[in-house]
């Protein structure tokens, strides 16, 4: 019997490293998987058997005895049975692509990477013309993942039609948005595959170096994704003449050093170089001048992720999943006060209700939910009404709305939505790079005003004067920062205006 | 503690060692504050000399970015996730117990030099809410009861090293 633990963050968060140790006192060595996603059953402790692969979850170390005995009797007898781990709902009514290896195995074994179709898309991209990788991308409909979904193929497209002696591809894993986790889990349990896909981009586009700009805030994914560098390397999936082509790919990660503003793609990239993070103003486009004033392919871990399995299955196959404009799958990610958190891999078109009441089961704390947040702490606050909306990028941009990076956070109904939207603006103030008026200045008095709203000053004036601020803020911002803080704040007032002591949504605000 | 002299030599290896690593200021910054604790100010005229900036595009990119400190902190750092799923979760009560307990403020150090407190914006472990960050590990469903646990673990630490 082969036992595995998982060496994710929340795993770890949540006691995973004394189950292992647990295990070792009985005189087992589990394998330290990735996770499943399924964050409420962490750690989740899975075993092998002739039978197939079954698990406990959430098990503590003082489980351990227990679980051993119950394996030799009668497994389905324990109280935190679970049952064959890919028959549990959450996970089985999944459409898994980028994340189907994820928890499978030790994430930094390059023999179980291969034996799960690892580097597969990288031997077809090794016969390929950096067109003919390019045309791939863009039949699969693949839109960046990051926020912006913004067609992949024709920023790849780009970078590939500018001359330059140097190219860059770089990974933005500056997962900054609350709620948000899908990079952090897919670096941590299958780093390989973001690897695969940015060799990909290398040899689609004509880059020799990459970089993955990770954030500080993440030290297991920064630890496994140089221990997982260091081997491909050595297996000579990365480096000089990669499996004897003649094709060359380097590889660094970069750590981050706690700015949000440096996961917009051209704060990023200053801060690549070296600099303030500040934002650059577009054009020129980073596809034309983006690292060091080269041709640059920014995009999101899960993005490179996807172009693994689309070069190894083809583009038809990931156009086939999803509905209009958006194709593919989107990794969902289910937070805040949720019972069942954790990381939904689904096409295209399932409803927020879906996810946060079939998935989900309603929040942790047993109350009713109030408010979700999608897309980060930019994101608009979503009242019940707006629930049904099919999880599409055009449909949520319908109602001021927007998926992002697919982060949903859930709110119960104590939440102060006043509250909420104060601190919209006071982050801002925090994380603004300071470069444009609207945001450095703005969101100061965004603040300010809030709080004079509350306190009943001059209400009604003040609520005319924080849409100005909105508007100013939304069209006079350089970049998402200041010119989306406003969507938290304004949809918090209009949906839920009685936190703000209004009498109702019309009340002084248009 | 190291004389103002190891530091100085330390300083100028490490600035020996990724000064000529594009873009190498970051990764700089960051070896530095991880053999020192913080980024001395007698440190940034040797930083700007070996990477051929000046001395105010060094102090520029220390004060933009959260993680950089520019004074000694605590021997343990202790972050508390301020983000929206944790907020779901209850952290704004955390915070103002975590800050009450320790008698310190965010980006204050407590008197013994044991703890500093800072706020953090995600530690992406938002499905199991609220997290805090203890130096490299992460800690999730921290209520007030099991902070005052882990905190008295950093004591208890404390006490054995001594």
């Amino acid at each position: 019997m082969t036992f595995y633990i998982p060496q994710d963050t929340t795993a770890l968060a949540l006691g995973a490293d004394s189950v292992a140790s647990a295990l070792q006192a009985a005189g087992i060595e589990p394998v330290r998987n990735g996770s499943r996603g399924m964050f409420w059953l962490e750690p989740l402790l899975e075993v092998a058997t002739d039978t197939g692969r079954i698990g406990f979850g959430p098990v503590t170390a003082n489980d351990i005895p227990g679980i051993l005995d119950a394996l030799e009797a009668d497994a389905s007898s324990h109280d935190l049975y679970l049952g064959p781990v890919e028959e549990i709902e959450y996970l089985a009514n999944q459409q898994r692509l980028t994340f189907a290896r994820a928890g499978q195995g030790d994430p930094l074994c390059l023999d179980n990477y291969q034996a799960l179709n690892g580097f597969k898309g990288l031997s077809k991209a090794l016969g390929m013309s950096g067109q003919q990788i390019v045309d791939q991308v863009k039949d699969s409909g693949l839109r960046g993942r990051g926020g912006a979904a913004f067609p992949a193929g024709i920023k790849w497209q780009t970078v590939l039609d500018t001359r330059g002696e140097q190219k860059y591809i770089v990974c933005n894993a500056d997962e900054g948005d609350s709620g948000t986790f899908a990079d952090r889990v897919l670096m941590e349990a299958d780093p390989y595959q973001l690897i695969e896909g940015m060799v990909i981009a290398g040899l689609a586009v004509g880059a020799t170096q990459g970089y993955i700009y990770l954030r500080s805030e993440y030290p297991v994914a920064h630890r496994l994704l140089n221990i997982a560098i260091e081997r491909a390397v050595a297996a000579n999936f990365l480096g000089d003449n990669i499996q004897g082509s003649g094709k060359t790919f380097h590889l660094e990660v970069r750590l981050g050093a706690g700015a949000y503003i440096c996961g917009e793609e051209t704060a990023l990239l200053e801060s690549l170089e070296g600099k303030r993070g500040m934002v650059r103003a577009k054009p020129p486009l980073p596809a034309i001048e983006g690292l060091f004033g080269k041709p640059t392919v920014v995009n999101n871990v899960l993005t490179l992720a996807a172009i693994s399995s689309i070069l190894e299955q083809g583009a038809a196959a990931y156009q086939n999943f999803g509905l209009g404009r958006s194709r593919g799958t989107l990794a969902i990610q289910l937070a805040g006060n949720i019972k069942r958190g954790g990381l939904i891999e689904l096409a295209f078109g399932v409803t927020l209700r879906e996810v946060v009441e079939d998935y989900g089961q309603g929040t942790h704390s047993g109350r009713p939910i109030r408010a979700i947040q999608v897309g980060g702490p930019l994101g608009a606050f979503m009242p019940e009404s707006q629930w049904d909306t099919p999880m599409d990028y055009e449909a949520f941009a319908a109602i001021k709305a927007m998926i992002g990076h697919g982060g949903i956070v859930v709110f119960d109904d104590t939440a102060d939505m006043a509250a909420q939207a104060r601190f919209a603006m006071e982050f801002c103030v925090v994380e603004s790079c300071g470069k444009c008026t609207p945001c450095r200045i703005g969101s100061v008095r965004g603040v300010e005003v809030i709080d004079r709203i509350v306190a009943n000053e001059n209400r009604d004036n003040n609520l005319i004067l924080l849409h100005d601020l909105c508007d100013t803020m939304e069209f006079g911002s350089l970049c998402a920062m200041g010119g989306m803080t406003p969507y938290p704040v304004r949809s918090a007032i209009k949906y839920f205006p009685e936190d703000f002591l209004l009498k109702d949504a019309g009340q002084g605000y248009k | 503690m190291n004389s103002t002299l190891e530091k100085t030599t330390g300083i100028s290896g490490l600035v020996a060692k990724y000064k000529d690593l594009p873009g190498g200021l970051l990764p700089l910054l960051h070896a530095i504050q991880t053999e020192i604790g913080y980024l001395p100010d007698s440190a940034v005229p040797t930083i700007a000399t070996g990477l051929n900036l000046s001395r105010a595009e060094v102090h520029g990119v220390i004060s933009f970015y959260h993680d950089f400190k520019t004074h000694p902190v605590g021997r343990n750092t202790v972050q508390i996730c301020r983000a929206e799923a944790c907020q779901a979760m209850g952290s704004r009560r955390l915070e103002a117990h975590a800050k009450q307990t320790l008698g310190i403020n965010y980006g204050e150090t407590t008197a013994d030099g044991n703890i500093s407190l800072e706020p953090v914006y995600c530690l992406g472990n938002c499905a199991c809410s609220p997290s805090i960050r203890i130096n490299d590990d992460i800690y999730a469903r921290v209520d007030t009861e099991r902070f005052d646990d882990l905190m008295s673990g950093l004591l208890i630490e404390e006490g054995a090293s001594k």
